[in-house]
């Protein structure tokens, strides 16, 4: 593996503030501390990490309703999420959007997205706008095995390569569509064979193993950022929890779960990191610990930040156009 | 000042802003060489070549979505669909996506984009290609609807549009492409500005799109019987020039609407119900309302016109209530 060994500890780091957060929503979903839905990304963590390694600030992504850990791996502040998260005033959002749809434009985060395979669409329109402009910016489009079967997926996946426009579709297959698994609502094995359709690139690699993401998605955004147009990247993993917290998941075979419990992606990197005497057993416990406190104190900054003002819901829609022009 | 068709005067307000604004871009199905379905773009191509005026695939989600993406990123795009009718194709596009995402994401997020949907019957195109969906899209907060009925207002409310932060459809009337008026203002017309078409004294008659024309002809004929019509055309949908309605009000005291949607659920009964509301006092006679038949609109031409609102029931509705 070509990997650095700094980044190596910088896609630990990642990988495991996402477990954290996602954890910790988890836990203060469960004490009613929260309204809303929550679908958590626990054991998906390599996919995200592994390909925003490549990115910069100014590339681009879109995100799912599955969206905390794209937001993290793409620089997102844990305290504007977690208050998010909680409805507060100073979320993304100013809680209007909540978990599924938070977006910061300062790190081309253009949003998690309540509506399955809606960002293949924005994607393309994101990767336009980086080509018009003769940047060598790129967009991530991160979405799952089951948004595939959208009109979407084969909409943005023509239109991108017809016009090389640089966009890497990053399917993180899950395995699962809410309760459906792959094998029930598709008749392929590999999602990366729909490239061959629009003749572009279809790679498949092991989704928690985040070394075979990262080098698998530097191709793909070098690729695109080249002007090479669009490659479909799917990464094979595994979703922990249920759909939504509260879906106890029980249509996942235990021993399908058990086996890719084994295959936990942090771990994985854990034991790696050990072996390689990267990190010692020690090191990665303080490094755990900083992750913790910075968790903790973005749960403090949620619980202890206001409520939005009522009249909050009025803004951010339109401006007062009638008496603007109206007084000219 | 110039004679343009309504055409015309829609590629010359996107022209304008291209010629000043090098993010300003159109794409849509066969925009480019071809001209466009109805031959708006015609003549775009050449000026601004392949990058500025693209061909898409047939695939209305993707256009209206591709817009999203690069209004949100810096670029003005305006996006042409065929039909209206198409819209229900990319209806995710459009209602889930660029109408909640200012709102949704706190504001940090704007989209200056236009949709550009040629709209209304008239020319037998049947009823997958001739409807009137005004309501559908006033319905939804988060995006502002113009219609216009001249190519002076053409003209100016699409350099509005385009300069708009918001999404803007720009709904234009496919039978009136060829219809030629005079241009003496190449400035921008405010969007939530309405425009009084004929002045007069016993009826306000609020009318859009190509009923402002068929409203235009009805007040002709009531004149010869003596009655006084002023013709409203409010311009854009979404911001409503309210105020225009209430000056009106205060001097008419009565109220037709007339509008091409399907009748049930329209638009016109939103402003009616705003004119309810908040002008009860004004009124002395009920409002009445002009729409087409509610059932789709039919291909054979005797079927279309029966259906379709024209002048004579504008008339009608007029001396109902005077």
């Amino acid at each position: 593996m070509k990997v650095k060994e700094t980044n190596i500890r910088d896609l630990y780091l990642s990988m495991k503030k996402i477990r954290a957060f996602e954890t910790t929503a988890m836990d203060v979903f469960a004490e009613g501390k929260i309204p809303g839905f929550v679908h958590l990304y626990i054991g998906e963590e390599a996919v995200a990490t592994g390909v925003c390694s490549h990115l910069r600030d100014d590339d681009y992504i879109t995100s799912t309703h599955r969206g905390h850990g794209h937001i993290i791996a793409k620089g997102g502040d844990l305290k504007y999420m977690m208050a998010e998260l909680f409805g507060k005033s100073t979320g993304y959002c100013k809680g209007k959007g909540g978990s599924m749809h938070i977006a910061d434009a300062s790190k081309g985060i253009l949003g998690a997205n309540g509506i399955v395979g809606a960002g293949h669409n924005i994607s393309v329109g994101a990767g336009l706008s980086a080509k018009y402009r003769e940047t060598d910016q790129v967009c991530v489009c991160f979405f799952g095995d089951a948004s595939t079967n959208q009109g979407t997926f084969h909409e943005s996946l023509n239109l991108a390569s017809i016009w090389k426009i640089p966009v890497v579709f990053v399917c993180e297959n899950n395995n699962y569509g809410i309760s459906m698994s792959q094998e029930r609502h598709q008749a392929i094995k590999n999602v990366a064979d729909r490239g061959a359709a629009y003749g572009i690139p279809g790679i498949t690699v092991d989704g928690n193993d985040v070394f075979a993401v990262a080098e698998a998605a530097g191709e793909a955004v070098k690729r695109a950022r080249s002007g090479l147009g669009p490659t479909l990247l799917e990464c094979k993993t595994y979703r922990h929890r249920g759909h939504f917290e509260g879906d106890p998941g029980s249509y996942k075979p235990a021993d399908e779960q058990a086996e890719w419990l084994e295959k936990d992606p942090i771990n994985r990197l854990a034991s790696y990191m050990k072996e390689n005497d990267i990190l010692t057993e020690e090191g990665i416990r303080e490094l755990d610990a900083a992750i913790d406190s910075e968790i903790e104190a973005a749960v403090k900054f949620a619980l202890e930040s206001p409520e939005p003002e009522l009249f909050r819901a009025v803004e951010d829609i339109y401006d007062d156009i009638i008496e603007e022009v109206r007084a000219r | 000042m110039k004679k343009m068709t309504y055409g015309e005067a829609i590629r010359e307000g996107m022209s304008i802003r291209m010629r000043e604004d090098k993010n300003v871009l159109v794409f849509g199905e066969d925009v480019g060489a071809f001209g466009g379905c109805f031959g708006v773009t015609a003549g775009m191509f050449q000026e601004f070549g392949e990058k500025r005026v693209r061909d898409t695939p047939i695939s209305e989600g993707v256009i209206i979505g591709c817009a999203v993406g690069a209004a949100a990123t810096g670029l003005k795009p305006i996006a042409e669909l065929m039909f209206i009718d198409f819209l229900t194709v990319g209806m995710d596009q459009l209602v889930n996506q660029a109408a909640k995402m200012r709102y949704m994401f706190g504001g940090h997020i704007s989209l200056p984009m236009v949709v550009r949907l040629p709209a209304g019957g008239g020319v037998s195109a049947a009823a997958q290609h001739s409807q009137s969906l005004e309501a559908w899209l006033t319905h939804v907060p988060g995006l502002k609807v113009v219609y216009p009925a001249t190519p002076q207002d053409a003209l100016g409310l699409m350099l509005s549009a385009i300069d708009d932060k918001d999404p803007v459809m720009f709904i234009e009337h496919k039978a009136m492409y060829a219809q030629k008026g005079e241009v003496k203002d190449f400035s921008p017309i405010p969007l939530g500005v309405g425009d009084i078409k004929r002045q007069g004294s016993d009826v306000t008659i609020i009318a859009t799109g190509k009923m402002v024309h068929e409203a235009l002809s009805a007040a002709a004929e009531l004149e010869k019987d003596g009655i006084s019509c002023e013709v409203l055309d409010p311009r854009t949908l979404y911001p409503l020039d309210k105020e225009l309605i209430r000056t009106s009000l205060e001097k008419t005291h009565r109220a037709v609407i007339v509008s091409e949607e399907n009748k049930r659920g329209g638009y016109g009964g939103e402003i009616s119900a705003m004119i309810s509301e908040e002008f009860f006092d004004l009124l002395d006679a009920p409002i009445a309302r002009v729409g087409a038949l509610n059932t789709p609109i039919p291909f054979a031409v005797c079927l279309e016109q029966y259906v379709l609102p024209n002048a004579k029931d504008v008339v009608s509705a007029v001396k109902g209530i005077l």
